[in-house]
């Protein structure tokens, strides 16, 4: 039964690949290691930069530095002027851009395979030559606060999103937002990003991935050609903030313009620390999978469409990260229904696997959907390349990738049961609730126009 | 068992080196039985296979008054069809770990399938996709409740800013045409169930739609499977569009929110799909505020001044003419300076157009990056469904790249001078001080 749930996953790895060693990896000595993922579908190419600096290497106060720095990235080094690193791209029919997490910072282009030395070439430029010009950094630090209003301010999930974290999280830098508070940027100087980048951006803090129509020996050739001269230089010793055992349910209320409220519980869970020995994390992401992954999983048909509680319900559940985890229970009632309401049948549906586990049925179509998920998934080179930096980046080889997928199909309903009973535990819950508040006690929706 | 996997994955491997050899997507192109049109793209790399259904079903089609019917019809197809209730679809989809999609804009009502192409998974997804197509329930219970969501969601929506911003902009662009006509809380309020039955029976026909297919398929499969999702669908007729919509008379239309950032829009009705006037719009948009980080518009207001996050402009040509609009949004004291850049760089550049080294770089881009828009089955599914749907000539991917070297400056300027004409120019904003 197993052999045949792997043979269209083994397949579909087979199946892009010139070669069973796909992907290929290199360390150059200053540290920094090239994986160069085959893929001959179409002349293209993903080049993607990865620091292992995020936010959580953030300290107070600085709050927002790491994505500010991500910010300066294009803004010229001696070679390259300010802007021109986006213009070059251009040129090259490329598309770039970069995203800054909490345990990571990345930058990408998306090329005709013809143009990946240039940008391999211009993203070992700036991988030690940047300039961050305080006249460019006083421009680029209101782009960040427009950023922040527009992605945090402005959207009320976001915002609770955001405090709920805060609450949640005492110690440990995840309580912090990525984007950083309004009040840090306001004092972020262009020596705070310099110092930051002087401190982490060297070959030895990062690694690249590439996926595309190339030669994996041609890639590493270009590797030591570009990122080879670099040096590198030792890293700080990075702050281990253990967040304390929770010890009670926390809640906290958010008010913001809005219609509807929102609630989010969030709970402490386990993060993949160990592929083979480790084994509620795969529990978990299955229970997740039979709780909220298609239209008819239990949430979806129980919350929406049955009992009609909530206008939608869901679970978030990420098991690969540098820090401490959280699984997120997520939805908005129905008209008529209140956020009590909703959360009471939240925790029904919890307590019905914990008590009465989860069908073989409903875990066999699980199973399937990851197994689909596993082809389609090689229809995007940017996906498959972002799959194994972001497997990287907390810590895993991407090698262990095929053996994380094995683990998941040999989840069995009774650890579901286990870990729905382990780790839905009302102390390490904190619950987050929008407030929906009519918008500045003007009628909830603005119906006269005025014209000039 | 390893031997024979060994072989599969060789067999597969001799067909990827087929598979690149060919420059390219070929399309191809015939008419069903029942008078559907069909096109399809045979790539055999990865197990799957991608379908889409287009329908002239979108919201331009609402009758007047009941705005919000074509979205809720689309919506509530896949709640229930043939011999399948709603739970029942979406289980039999996720045992074989098939996707259903889609949507309704103003144009199309879409459905789209995506699921692994071995014969098992295969027919059972193109068997539920059949029905979703031709015989789907509109059960009473689903659709009041799916009614009663986007009731709730329509009041979620009319506290955001920028759906504010979006809904007053279309309305004033389209003060005369469906285009302009909105979904409210209270159109929907008024939806009935006989209403989605009425939409289905008169849109969801052969006439009217165009299929896609892409993936691990031969053409005579391909053939097959056109036939078996249309033949059920009545012949019918293809949908009749309304009069062209009127340019608008410039306005200005400032609405209030307690939003720390203005919302703003600014533009125009322009042209429909296969207008002439799409790549010298298309080509000289580039250098005004299409062309991401390198665009006048993201220099000027966000590099230069640091006013927004998000600055562009784009030409959006649909089966009527579509708009091109400017948007922003910036810190709700900065709006009136911001506005004031973002027409300066407009009038400039509808005076001036590009200069011949912005021509040169807006080329390099469109052309350089045409690999990129055809390197995912997904991608070759959007373009070609786009192709179908709106009667591209075949060739238009071919001749992209040549259309896009052959624009010249003085084009450039005469599009723009005939379809931005600033005496038409809507601007909207939502909470600017």
């Amino acid at each position: 039964m197993r052999l045949k749930y792997l043979l269209p996953v083994l397949l579909a790895a087979g199946l892009s690949t010139a070669s069973f060693a796909n992907p290929f990896e290199t360390t150059l000595r200053n540290g920094l290691r090239i994986i160069v993922n085959e893929d001959h579908r179409a002349p293209t190419a993903v080049q993607m930069v990865w620091y292992r600096i995020g936010s959580m290497d953030e300290v107070d106060g600085a709050s927002g530095v790491a994505h500010v720095l991500e910010h300066m990235m294009f803004k010229g080094t001696p070679s390259v002027g300010p802007g021109e690193f986006n213009k070059r791209v251009a040129a090259a029919g490329g598309k770039d851009n970069a995203f800054t997490s909490r345990d990571y910072t990345a930058y990408f282009q998306q090329i005709p395979k013809e143009k990946l030395e240039d940008m391999m070439q211009l993203e070992a430029d700036r991988m030690r030559h940047l300039n961050v010009d305080a006249k460019e950094f006083e421009q680029e630090i209101k782009v960040v606060m427009e950023e922040r209003r527009m992605r945090t301010d402005d959207s009320p999930q976001a915002k609770l999103f955001e405090q709920m974290n805060a609450v949640a999280f005492l110690a440990h830098p995840y309580r912090r937002p990525i984007i950083g508070w309004m009040s840090d940027l306001e004092t972020m100087t262009a020596a705070d990003a310099k110092a930051w980048y002087n401190t982490w951006y060297v070959p030895n803090n990062a690694y690249i991935v590439i996926t595309g129509d190339v030669d994996h020996r041609a890639v590493f050739a270009l590797a030591e050609k570009y990122y080879g001269p670099l040096e590198g230089h030792a890293l700080p010793p990075r702050r281990q903030e253990i967040e304390p055992k929770q010890e009670g349910p926390r809640r906290v209320t958010v008010k913001a313009p809005a219609e509807l409220p929102i609630l989010i519980m969030g709970y402490k869970a386990p993060i993949l620390r160990d592929v083979e020995k480790d084994s509620d994390p795969y529990a978990l992401e299955m229970l997740a999978a039979i709780l909220d992954g298609h239209d008819a999983a239990r949430f979806n048909k129980k919350l929406v469409r049955e009992d009609k509680v909530a206008l939608s319900a869901g679970i978030d559940y990420d098991n690969t990260a540098r820090g401490p985890g959280m699984l997120y229970l997520h939805g908005t009632p129905a008209e008529g229904k209140t956020v009590a309401d909703l959360e009471a049948a939240l925790r029904a549906e919890i307590s019905r696997v914990q008590q009465d586990g989860v069908s073989a049925a409903e875990l066999k179509r699980a199973k399937a959907q990851l197994i689909a998920s596993e082809v389609y998934k090689k229809d995007s080179m940017f996906g498959q390349t972002m799959e194994i930096g972001q497997i990287e980046s907390a810590g895993l080889p991407y090698q262990k990738l095929d053996r994380m997928l094995e683990k998941l199909q040999q989840v069995t309903p009774a650890q579901i049961q286990a870990v729905a009973k382990k780790y839905f535990d009302d102390d390490a819950l904190t619950v987050g609730i929008l407030d929906p508040q009519p918008l500045d006690g003007k009628p909830r929706r603005p119906t006269i126009a005025t014209r000039h | 068992m390893k031997t024979a996997m060994k072989r599969l994955i060789t067999a597969a491997f001799a067909l990827v080196l087929a598979q690149t050899a060919l420059a390219g997507v070929k399309i191809e192109h015939w008419v069903s039985s029942s008078g559907a049109r069909v096109y399809f793209v045979e790539s055999r790399v990865l197990p799957m296979l991608d379908v889409q259904v287009d329908f002239a079903a979108g919201s331009m089609f609402d009758p007047e008054g009941k705005a919000g019917l074509a979205a809720l019809t689309r919506a509530t197809l896949d709640n229930g069809a043939g011999t399948l209730d709603e739970t029942a679809i979406a289980e039999q989809l996720a045992d074989i770990g098939a996707n259903l999609g889609g949507g309704a804009d103003t144009d199309r009502a879409s459905v789209s399938l995506r699921t692994l192409s071995a014969r098992d998974k295969r027919d059972t997804a193109l068997s539920i996709l059949k029905d979703v197509l031709q015989a789907p329930h509109f059960d009473t219970a689903v659709f009041e409740r799916e009614k009663a969501n986007t009731i709730a969601a329509l009041k979620e929506a009319m506290t955001r800013p920028d759906s504010i911003a979006g809904k007053a902009f279309w309305a004033a662009m389209y003060p005369n045409h469906p285009y302009g006509q909105q979904a409210t809380p209270e159109s929907v309020a008024t939806l009935t169930r006989d209403d989605l039955v009425a939409f289905h029976a008169r849109y969801y026909n052969a006439a009217n739609a165009s299929i896609t297919l892409v993936g691990d398929l031969s053409r005579q499969d391909a053939e097959k499977i056109a036939e078996i999702l249309s033949s059920g669908l009545p012949k019918g007729a293809a949908a009749t569009l309304p009069a062209a919509p009127a340019a608008p008379k410039a306005s200005l239309i400032q609405l209030p929110h307690p939003a720390s950032q203005a919302h703003i829009y600014i533009g125009l009705p322009t042209i429909e799909r296969g207008n002439p006037d799409f790549f010298p719009l298309l080509v000289g948009n580039y250098t005004l505020g299409g062309g991401g980080f390198v665009s006048r518009l993201m220099k000027e207001v966000r590099d230069k001044r640091g006013y927004a996050y998000s600055v562009y402009s784009y030409f959006s040509p649909m089966r009527q003419a579509g708009p091109f609009q400017i948007g922003l949004q910036t810190k709700r004291s900065q709006a009136k300076d911001a506005i004031k850049v973002a027409r300066d760089i407009l009038d400039g550049f509808l005076k001036e157009g590009p200069s011949e080294e912005e021509l040169a770089a807006a080329k390099a881009n469109l052309t350089g990056s045409f690999p990129l828009r055809l390197d995912s089955n997904k991608k070759i599914l959007d373009n070609v469904a786009v192709i179908g749907f709106f009667g591209l000539p075949l060739d238009y991917l071919d001749q992209y790249q040549a259309k896009v070297q052959a624009v010249t400056t003085a084009e450039i300027k005469a599009a723009f001078a005939r379809r931005v004409r600033p005496e038409n120019l809507i601007t909207v904003t939502v909470a600017a001080d």
